[in-house]
């Protein structure tokens, strides 16, 4: 007989547990980035890299600052303030000034996360909501482009990283227009191999399309994202791009150029799969990515902006709430789900 | 409608895939447990109303006498697990944390023993609802853990009709292998105890349904099947919860359980194979629902094994027969590792819906670091029923429970899916689970 009971605890089954955690997913998304961000340090440089860290510092000292002393740790440990900083950094030129980096990273975490109740609240994403806050706040700054550069040149750092908060702005001579820009303003075509590599001129992340869809299928593989959100996204944009690449030829680019040029391929992947700003439902997931690729087409064919991969995330993150109303699974032995 | 063919079939959706952890007890053949000295037989071991003790403190019982009768039409008999005298009818623990009011035995340490039963009338011969009568005088309950009364699973209404035996073999709760060890042990009391069931309630086939890591039940199963028995083995997906009844309707004859409604309106029944095999015991032999197997298992357990216990046993006796318990503190969990019960006491006995009695030491992830909600999604894909098990655990922490309702949190099992796939570590089907017992409580004072 033994001599003492154990000391019996209380924890309600299931006492199993799958072994993703939160904080692994996270992981996972930034070795995901990896590839597409060492494309762009290899592409932009120490400029890059100087923005990137810029704007991961500011989504951090942000966090920390907002964040109660005894919850400091697990929320910086959660990586998800340094994802949204690394995000953010890889969807900003790289010309930009460093003060401008640190600023949006300051905004994703503050309003984007933060002040909806942190993680898990937010209706928007968060690097996006800072990245339209610097394009709303600095259009100059955040429309001049630099072109991609090799190992060669990667010391050669933009005068305008190092400009000073609130002062006039000076650029170097050499500046470059994006492939979309190219596309919509002079009717001027990339070669898609440049696309595919990344030797183009654009935001630090986006240019490698090769690299962004390799970190995009570890990511479905690793089942850390939704694959219909980047599915239906590329598929609509691919689509409604092919009807109008056949309709008039002359004024649009064809499909493959719709998908690797611009932002679409990071945006589809890295920012429309966060799980928190889009609907938790497979329909929603569906609808939500052919609402993105709509948007995307409307914008970059018929408005002012070259680019609308922003816009159209931002707007179908509003939409979330309402698509997840109305797309509630149908309930085992059930007609139809509620509203 | 038949089982349509292996590659045609269509499992149910959604469903996790835990660890199986059934090797250290699968190949492990079932020992009977010695007597031990008190036993205690709560009222209430079955679903339904609390039986009713017929026997009175200081009384001589024997080993499957009568000791208590059925409460109502939804409750059953209790029988004496040993010869012995009814030393208490008083509150005793139960597993949960509460009392019960229980008949406590005390085991006669000269008795034999030995089970002195009487075989009812033939099975052949009898009405239906003499059979339904003679399983309630068995005290039979469905073995898979919810101690559902048998025989009002068998009393059908007038106007419907049974076409279809379930036989759940399932076992799809990770560590038990009790129901896997009577497959491969007693076959012919399984085929006996289906052929009974046919008979009784006039159905033409039967169906037992086992998942594909029980390879050794598949065929001992098919051994003993003669090409004349209405009877076919099925192996299904290993996949929890494969052995939730609709589940495992779906998976087999492809039909969905309408909300609110019993597979009998389906024309189904389902039986555990434990309950087939309680019943073949009573209508060859007459010994009553008395004992039952229990695997015991779990890493705080010395020896794991799988053990016919009589009813009554105290868990603490069980774990000493098993070589003990490893030191640290314990988690015991009466029942299987998703579903199970955790038990506040060793003085807990077992009892007719106890398949298993798990021990876990407290590891790393014992109780983990809750996150947020990051609404990925992972909960709307393992739960079997379609719920929004993301929503419905926002709402619960906001002690929203009406709003609940609109999300369907009463048609949840409490299978516990969504708690084993969140990243984010938090307990889902914990927080439905207070939400429903909530939600009960308000419909009980307002009605």
């Amino acid at each position: 007989m033994s001599t003492k009971d154990p000391r019996l605890l209380l924890q309600a089954a299931p006492l199993l547990k799958q072994h993703l955690t939160t904080r692994g997913a996270m992981l996972d998304v930034l070795l995901a980035l990896l590839p597409a961000t060492l494309a762009g340090l290899w592409f932009f440089g120490l400029s890059g890299l100087l923005v990137l860290s810029a704007s991961i510092l500011g989504s951090i000292v942000t966090e920390w600052f907002f964040t109660p002393q005894d919850a400091r740790r697990r929320h910086l440990l959660d990586g998800s303030g340094f994802l949204t900083g690394l995000l953010l950094g890889l969807t900003l030129p790289p010309s930009l000034p460093l003060w401008m980096a640190f600023l949006g990273g300051a905004v994703s975490i503050g309003l984007g996360k933060l002040i909806w109740g942190g993680l898990g609240q937010n209706l928007f994403n968060p690097a996006l909501v800072g990245r339209a806050f610097l394009l709303a706040t600095f259009p100059n700054a955040m429309t001049t482009w630099s072109p991609a550069g090799g190992p060669g040149d990667f010391f050669r750092l933009h005068a305008s990283n190092l400009a000073m908060p609130f002062m006039h702005v000076e650029y170097d001579g050499v500046s470059a227009a994006t492939p979309l820009g190219m596309m919509k303003f002079d009717q001027q075509d990339t070669s898609l191999s440049n696309l595919l590599i990344g030797n183009t001129a654009g935001c630090i992340g986006e240019t490698s399309g090769l690299l962004l869809l390799l970190g995009g299928v570890y990511m479905v593989w690793r089942r850390v994202i939704d694959w219909r959100i980047p599915t239906s996204i590329l598929a609509s944009v691919a689509a409604l791009a092919t009807v109008f690449f056949l309709v008039d030829p002359e004024t649009y680019p064809g499909p493959l150029f719709s998908i690797f040029a611009g932002s679409l391929l990071i945006g589809a992947f890295y920012m429309a799969t966060d799980p928190v700003s889009s609907p938790i439902t497979p329909r929603g997931a569906w609808l939500f990515g052919i609402g993105i690729g709509l948007l995307v087409i409307l914008i970059r064919f018929f408005g002012g902006f070259p680019e609308g991969v922003m816009y159209a995330i931002l707007l179908m993150n509003a939409a979330t709430p309402l698509i997840d109303r109305y797309t509630q699974p149908r309930v085992f032995g059930r007609g139809r789900a509620p509203r | 409608m038949s089982a349509l063919p292996a590659f045609l079939r269509r499992g149910f959706s959604h469903g996790v895939h835990p660890a199986g952890f059934k090797d250290r007890t699968a190949d492990l053949p079932i020992q009977r447990m010695p007597f031990v000295g008190r036993y205690v037989m709560p009222l209430n071991q079955h679903l339904g109303a609390p039986a009713i003790p017929v026997v009175e403190v200081g009384d001589s019982v024997r080993r499957g006498q009568l000791i208590a009768e059925p409460g109502a039409f939804v409750s059953t008999s209790l029988h004496s697990p040993v010869t012995g005298r009814v030393a208490a009818i008083a509150n005793r623990r139960f597993p949960g944390g509460v009392f019960a009011r229980s008949i406590e035995i005390a085991a006669d340490p000269y008795a034999t023993q030995r089970l002195d039963p009487r075989p009812p009338a033939d099975w052949r011969d009898l009405t239906s609802d003499d059979f339904v009568a003679q399983v309630q005088r068995a005290g039979i309950v469905g073995m898979g853990g919810a101690a559902f009364p048998s025989h009002v699973k068998y009393s059908i209404p007038e106007g419907q009709r049974i076409d279809h035996l379930l036989v759940n073999g399932a076992e799809c709760e990770p560590f038990l292998t009790n129901d896997h060890r009577l497959m491969v042990e007693r076959p012919d009391a399984l085929l006996r105890g289906i052929e009974i069931i046919l008979h009784n309630l006039g159905i033409q086939e039967a169906t037992i349904g086992v998942e594909l890591n029980k390879p050794d039940a598949i065929s001992a199963l098919q051994r003993q099947l003669t090409p004349s028995q209405p009877v076919s083995v099925v192996p299904l997906e290993v996949k929890y919860p494969q052995g939730a009844e609709k589940m495992l309707i779906k998976a087999i004859y492809n039909m969905e359980v309408p909300a609110g409604e019993l597979p009998r309106d389906l024309g189904i029944a389902v039986n555990n194979v434990g309950t087939v095999v309680a019943i073949a015991d009573w209508f060859e032999t007459g010994a009553p629902l008395i004992e039952r197997i229990v695997t015991v298992s779990g890493p705080g357990v010395e020896n794991p094994s799988n053990l016919i216990v009589p009813l009554g046993t105290p868990v603490r006796e069980v774990l000493n027969y098993c070589g003990g318990l490893k030191d640290g503190p314990i988690e015991l969990i009466m029942g299987g590792p998703m579903m199970g019960m955790p038990i506040a006491s060793l003085d807990v006995p077992v009892l007719k819906g106890t398949s298993g009695i798990l021990a876990f030491t407290e590891g790393s992830d014992f109780r983990p670091r809750e996150y947020p909600c990051i609404r990925c999604g992972r909960c709307l894909e393992a739960c079997p029923y379609f719920l929004n098990p993301s929503r419905l655990a926002r709402l619960a922490k906001a002690r929203l429970y009406a709003e609940m309702k609109d999300y369907f949190v009463m048609d949840c099992v409490e299978c516990g899916s969504c708690t084993y796939s969140c990243p984010s570590r938090i307990p889902i089907v914990q927080l439905i689970r207070s939400a429903k017992s909530q939600l009960r409580q308000q419909g009980a004072d307002d009605p």
